[in-house]
């Protein structure tokens, strides 16, 4: 602030609270231990007592959407990679799924079983590492972490056998996948799906009854299923409230339709059952992985008409989207006939869901909005873009 | 002045121990480095990852990740650091106790990685404060930051205490404080800081030697 400044300057306000009392304004971020990533919060405090929270985004903003607009459709598939940097296989699927559409391009059917491995095993990677940090913050910090990473590189090194990378996996490609499998690999993937349900009984001996954890989120940080639905709230989030939404079951998109599988539906809508969804949801996508590595047929992993390099589409639009861990995650693109897009525009479940956050946190102590704000399971990258 | 080390091991057989000051001051240093609780994008997961138990940062002494600035003397950038951000990074290092250490972890970290192009994204870190490792990757992997952990302890143990190169706290006249650059109408400003990111070399050609964009 420069003296010249002084019109934009605001001395720092004392709002009064109904009861006449002062409010204290907190800001929560960008950098504070438990909002992990750049995210902010501005608070006003009654006592302890939340009156009012804004969200101030923007903090990681890296024109992921302008830098795809300039660039080809092939060369946006690594960005996609960095948007919620905790699912990056599902996210080139999305936009797969988003660019076939324009160009009306098929998959071959080992590829289709490909992507639900990978999709499935995200999953639960996510889920672990999800209720490993919301522990975190709860205060049980190390163990519940620990567990979760234990497992999450387990299936890191899967991936990384197959597409060379940890985390940016880059391996979706419009038309089907990048590389065959590795030797060995689907082999790999069953012995560490069948030690999976192993994993998942142990957090829950840890967790699911245990007094703290559950004095600290039933009945907290509530969401009310018609405020969800209208909010466009999607993913764990959405279905821990009670409502019956899962893209994979709705869309049928890939090749979903053939797996047996339950959607697992909360019903009070607070922390406590946002954690067990993600419980349950974990152990469903075992059971889709052992049905997908049983079925897994041989043939071409590309579809031989479909152009990669020097692609360009017809002029069109189409939206791709698919249940990505945190909620729906959907692409919408336009083309001119250009070799980039025209409009290049992310649906990203994190930014969406944190919009009924002050909804969850109204009324309640600020110790329980950082709890409120873990089980929202969010990532910066997806939210600011 | 280093002891000899041949000289050293033969006393120490004689049950002799000889060190420096110097020798001791920083082995202490080296081995009690902490790491501010600090994450700014992906490569903040890889960070946390080389905490957990398969990399197990533990072994370095380095295992708490102190939630406030005033605590630690290690700041790992990890990340993409955009212009809004910036600031907020430069004054988090500005509380960090002396003898400080920054390193700086990833593409974008090191310049902007794959979102250079971007209006937004701060083109490196090491416009506005002092770096001491660089690790480049997108995201690098927990072996490379713990290599890098590992190069930082080299150099606090090469650090002299006395003379040009002594580190900043024992140097009276050494800046500590950073400027903290504020959004301008089309940027930060000041675009970079003149002491840690100098202009290029004066070319004797005539032509420009490079642009410090
Ligand atoms: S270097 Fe790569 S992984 Fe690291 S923050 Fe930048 S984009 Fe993410």
């Amino acid at each position: 602030m420069t003296a010249t400044d002084l019109k934009s300057y605001r001395p720092p306000v004392i709002e009064l609270s109904e009861e006449g009392d002062e409010l204290l304004e907190v800001a929560m971020g960008p950098h504070h231990p438990s909002t992990h990533g750049v995210f902010r919060m501005d608070v006003a405090l009654d006592g302890e007592r939340v009156v009012r929270l804004k969200p101030v985004f923007g903090y990681l903003h890296r024109n992921h959407e302008k830098i795809a607009e300039t660039t080809s459709y092939l060369a946006s598939m690594p960005y996609t990679d960095r948007l919620d940097y905790f699912c990056s296989l599902t996210n080139n699927w999305a936009y797969a799924i988003a660019v076939e559409k324009l160009a009306g391009m098929e998959v071959p059917e080992r590829a289709q079983y490909i992507r639900v491995i990978t999709a499935e095993l995200t999953r639960i990677q996510n889920h672990a590492s999800a209720i490993g940090f919301l522990l975190q913050e709860m205060g049980a910090s190390g163990t519940p972490l620990m567990y979760a990473f234990r497992e999450r590189e387990k299936i890191l090194d899967l991936f990384e056998a197959l597409t060379g990378s940890r985390m940016m996996c880059n391996y979706m490609r419009f038309g089907g996948c990048r590389v065959e499998l590795p030797k060995g690999w689907l082999e790999q993937v069953s012995k560490i799906v069948d030690g999976l349900p192993e994993f998942i009984d142990e957090t829950e001996a840890l967790l699911t009854g245990n007094e703290i954890l559950m004095a600290r989120t039933q009945g907290v940080g509530i969401l009310k299923p018609d405020l969800a639905v209208n909010a466009g709230v999607t993913g764990p989030m959405l279905r821990a409230t009670g409502v019956n939404y899962d893209i994979r079951k709705v869309d049928h998109y890939g090749i979903y339709d053939r797996f047996k599988f339950r959607v697992p539906l909360g019903d009070h809508g607070d922390i406590y059952d946002r954690y067990m969804i993600r419980i349950l949801e974990m152990r469903e996508s075992i059971e889709i992985l052992k049905q997908a590595i049983k079925d897994i047929p041989a043939g071409p992993i590309m579809d031989p008409k479909s152009k990669i390099r020097g692609f360009r589409p017809k002029a069109g639009e189409a939206y791709g989207r698919i249940e990505a861990p945190k909620g729906e995650l959907g692409f919408y693109l336009i083309s001119d006939g250009s070799p980039n897009p025209y409009r290049y525009r992310v649906r990203p479940p994190s930014l969406i869901n944190l919009t009924v956050l002050e909804d969850m946190c109204l009324g309640r102590n600020v110790a329980d909005v950082v709890l409120i704000f873990g089980s929202v399971d969010i990532v910066l990258g997806e939210v600011d873009r | 002045m280093a002891v000899e080390p041949d000289l050293k091991i033969e006393l120490g057989k004689q049950g002799v121990f000889v060190t420096t000051i110097s020798e001791i001051y920083n082995w202490g240093r080296k081995n009690s480095v902490w790491p501010m609780q600090f994450g700014l994008a992906c490569c903040a997961i890889e960070m946390i990852a080389t905490t957990m138990a398969r990399y197990d940062l533990a072994r370095f002494g380095a295992e708490v990740f102190r939630p406030s600035p005033r605590q630690a003397d290690l700041m790992i950038i990890s990340g993409t650091i955009t212009k809004k951000m910036a600031p907020q990074v430069v004054r988090l290092y500005n509380q960090m106790a002396e003898p400080k250490y920054v390193i700086a972890m990833g593409a974008c970290a090191i310049s902007g990685g794959p979102f250079k192009q971007g209006y937004n994204v701060l083109k490196g870190i090491d416009r506005y404060i002092p770096v001491d490792v660089h690790i480049p990757g997108c995201p690098p992997r927990p072996e490379a930051l713990i290599h890098a952990f590992m190069t930082l302890q080299a150099r606090i143990d090469a650090q002299p205490l006395t003379g040009g190169d002594r580190p900043r706290h024992l140097d009276a006249d050494a800046q500590g404080l950073f400027p903290v650059p504020e959004q301008g109408a089309h940027d930060l400003e000041p675009p970079v800081n003149r002491l840690v990111w100098p202009l290029p070399a004066p070319s004797t050609s005539g032509k420009p030697t490079g642009s410090c964009e």
